[in-house]
């Protein structure tokens, strides 16, 4: 089994959001950088993949030097080599084709993403990355179990869920619960430091969309405390006051 | 040149989502000088013509059994295949499970431009430009689209569409779609039924671990039936399995935009606000003061949910019909 997962590295999740140079780049100062917290489910279903079935786990980020830290924690909780495509991820688009760019080198049997960046929040990259490649894609998938050349896997649906079963390879956007976390512990962080991370740099250059400004959303007004004794009238209110009922 | 919109269907019916895709798409094509067209996938036996309301001078309706269970591949090939027929240039989807991945194949398909999580209409007199929600709810950016077809997914309650008396030309349409769309099997489907699903939900009830648990629902369910709202809930909750996994709203969950957010013993962890922070009115019942919840909310109620959701029960049944 061998298995690509890619890794968006972004904001943590408490981050506080800023922006500077004219509301037109992200202030970085005292913002916490991490894999996503989707791609992370996606690496530990990776790994345990790996440990039940063989194989090797690549994983893959499009980003700048900086991201490297995170790429060895990556290495440390169980992938063995790791590619940085050296490269600001401009769009979607532009990050699926690095990503296709190699997978079409590699042929993986299973290509695992988040089911989406928590920056840009697009969902996209797994789907433009299995149009490129000509492979399905399927997402959000919670949970997935691999026998022989078939993955069953379970999709969720508004209002619930469903479970397909399909031929490899596949491009799949997972979320939880599809794996616990792993955290990395003291062997895996050092032999992390020996794993190969190879550096290539960005074959085409389209990148459709460009974000030129930032806004944060407006300020939120003062809450309306109602006393625990007339809770009912949050009814009136939201009828006659707030017009939302 | 045109503007095509995905018009999704949910047992047999188009989704209130998609009803403001259409009217935001016939606005799209108002700015742009060109027709709206909208397209439906699977049989139905709803009055397709009267989609004519919301803007669109056409539907495209591939009546076809075999694609009455969602699959975004097969979609994906059927919407290039209407862009084509159309000349589209502007493709505007509501953001759904279905939604989002039949956008990001449809992207690869045409190599189109995609903005997800669109929260205005665009502003096209200079190029063409969109405002949409990152950074899940904490940010927006206004992301420049380049020349060539663009495709837009839209969050809930951007628009609230106006009804004019149009109706729409029906048109059956049947592209060839690849057998290779149909590799996957669907083995088991569980889907609610009969409930008022979170995603097209303008009111919501939601559950923390001030619930305490499973078993202590029922008056969170009941004030969700008095105001026809959907039932939500906490991460810590669906991990405990107290509610399923689709409920669970947040930043590893689903983000939601209705009218009113209505929490009930969640804490207001910065995860879970970024869920619910595209809300209009947002409303928080906790015993706890100082829980973070009250200073992202709307109105606030400092007690205990087991006395006083009834009320908020009795209130609703008496003044709303
Ligand atoms: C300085 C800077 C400026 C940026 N400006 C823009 C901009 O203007 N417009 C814009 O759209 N984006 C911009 N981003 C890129 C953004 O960080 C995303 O990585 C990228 O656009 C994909 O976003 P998405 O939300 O569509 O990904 P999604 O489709 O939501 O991501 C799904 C999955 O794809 C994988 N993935 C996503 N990104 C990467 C990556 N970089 N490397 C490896 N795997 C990945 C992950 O597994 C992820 O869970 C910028 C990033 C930086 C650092
Ligand atoms: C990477 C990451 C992603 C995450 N994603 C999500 C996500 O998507 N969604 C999400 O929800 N969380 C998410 N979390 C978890 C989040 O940090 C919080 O732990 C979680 O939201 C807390 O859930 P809660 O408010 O139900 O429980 P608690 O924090 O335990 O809060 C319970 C609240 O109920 C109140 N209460 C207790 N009894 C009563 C009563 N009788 N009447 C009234 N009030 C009462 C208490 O005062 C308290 O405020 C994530 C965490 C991480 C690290």
């Amino acid at each position: 089994m061998k298995i690509l997962v890619c890794l968006s590295i972004v904001p943590d999740t408490t981050a506080k959001i800023s922006f500077t140079d004219g509301d037109t780049k992200l202030n970085k100062t005292g913002v916490q950088f991490i894999a996503g917290p989707y791609d992370d489910y996606a690496l530990s279903r990776a790994v345990d993949l790996k440990e039940q079935l063989g194989g090797t786990v690549t994983v893959l980020n499009v980003g700048d030097a900086d991201g490297e830290p995170i790429i060895r924690k990556a290495l440390a909780v169980g992938a063995d080599d790791a590619i940085r495509v050296n490269a600001e991820p401009r769009d979607a688009y532009f990050v699926a084709e690095q990503i296709a760019a190699i997978a079409q080198r590699e042929s993986y049997d299973l290509i695992l993403m988040g089911r989406e960046s928590i920056d840009f929040n697009g969902g996209q990259v797994h789907g433009i990355v299995g149009e490129m490649l000509g492979l399905p894609s399927y997402s959000p998938v919670m949970k997935l179990e691999i026998t022989g050349h078939t993955a069953q896997l379970t999709r969720e649906i508004e209002g619930g869920k469903e479970l397909l079963e399909a031929p490899l390879p596949l491009v799949l956007g997972c979320q939880e619960p599809i794996a616990e976390w792993k955290i990395p512990n003291m062997r895996g962080i050092m032999t992390a430091r020996t794993k190969p991370l190879n550096v290539v740099e960005p074959t085409g250059q389209d990148s459709l969309t460009q974000a030129t400004r930032f806004e944060l959303p407006p300020a939120k007004g003062a809450v309306k405390m109602i006393p625990a004794a007339e809770a009912e009238t949050l009814i009136t209110l939201l009828r006659t006051e707030a017009k939302v009922l | 040149m045109s503007v095509l919109i995905f018009a999704e269907l949910d047992q047999g019916e188009v989704k209130v989502a998609s009803l403001e895709a259409l009217y935001y798409g016939a606005n799209v094509a108002q700015e742009l000088q060109t027709s709206a067209t909208a397209l439906v996938i699977g049989t139905t036996s709803a009055d397709l013509a009267s989609l004519g309301q919301y803007g669109v001078t056409k539907v495209l309706h591939v009546s076809d059994e075999k694609l009455n269970a969602a699959n975004a591949l097969a979609y994906a090939s059927v919407l290039a295949a209407a862009v084509e027929l159309e000349q589209a240039s502007v493709i505007v989807i509501a953001k759904s499970s279905l939604g989002d991945t039949l956008a990001a194949r449809s992207a690869g398909k045409l190599k189109a431009g995609l903005v997800s999580n669109v929260t205005e209409l665009p502003d096209t007199s200079n190029g063409f430009r969109v405002k949409h929600s990152i950074y899940t709810g904490k940010a927006f950016a206004i992301t420049e689209m380049r020349e060539g077809r663009k495709i837009l997914t839209l969050k809930k309650n951007v628009v609230s569409p106006e009804l004019s008396q149009a109706t729409a030309s029906v048109e059956s349409f049947s592209p060839s779609i690849p057998e290779t769309d149909f590799v996957a099997k669907v083995i088991q489907t569980e889907k609610a039924t009969g409930e008022i699903s979170l995603s097209d939900a303008d009111i919501i009830v939601s559950g923390g671990r001030g619930m305490k648990g499973p078993e202590h629902w029922k008056p969170l369910e009941e004030l969700a039936e008095a105001l026809h709202a959907a039932t939500g809930c906490s991460k810590p909750v669906s991990d405990l399995d107290w509610r399923p996994h689709h409920e669970h709203i947040g930043q590893t969950g689903l983000k939601v935009s209705p009218n009113v957010y209505i929490a009930c013993g969640i804490s207001g962890a910065i995860q879970h606000l970024a869920g619910v922070n595209g809300s209009k009115v947002i409303v928080v019942i906790n015993k706890d003061p100082e829980a973070p919840f009250f200073k992202a909310a709307d109105y606030g109620i400092v007690g205990d949910v087991f006395d006083i959701l009834p009320r908020l029960t009795k209130a609703a049944r008496e003044q709303l019909v």
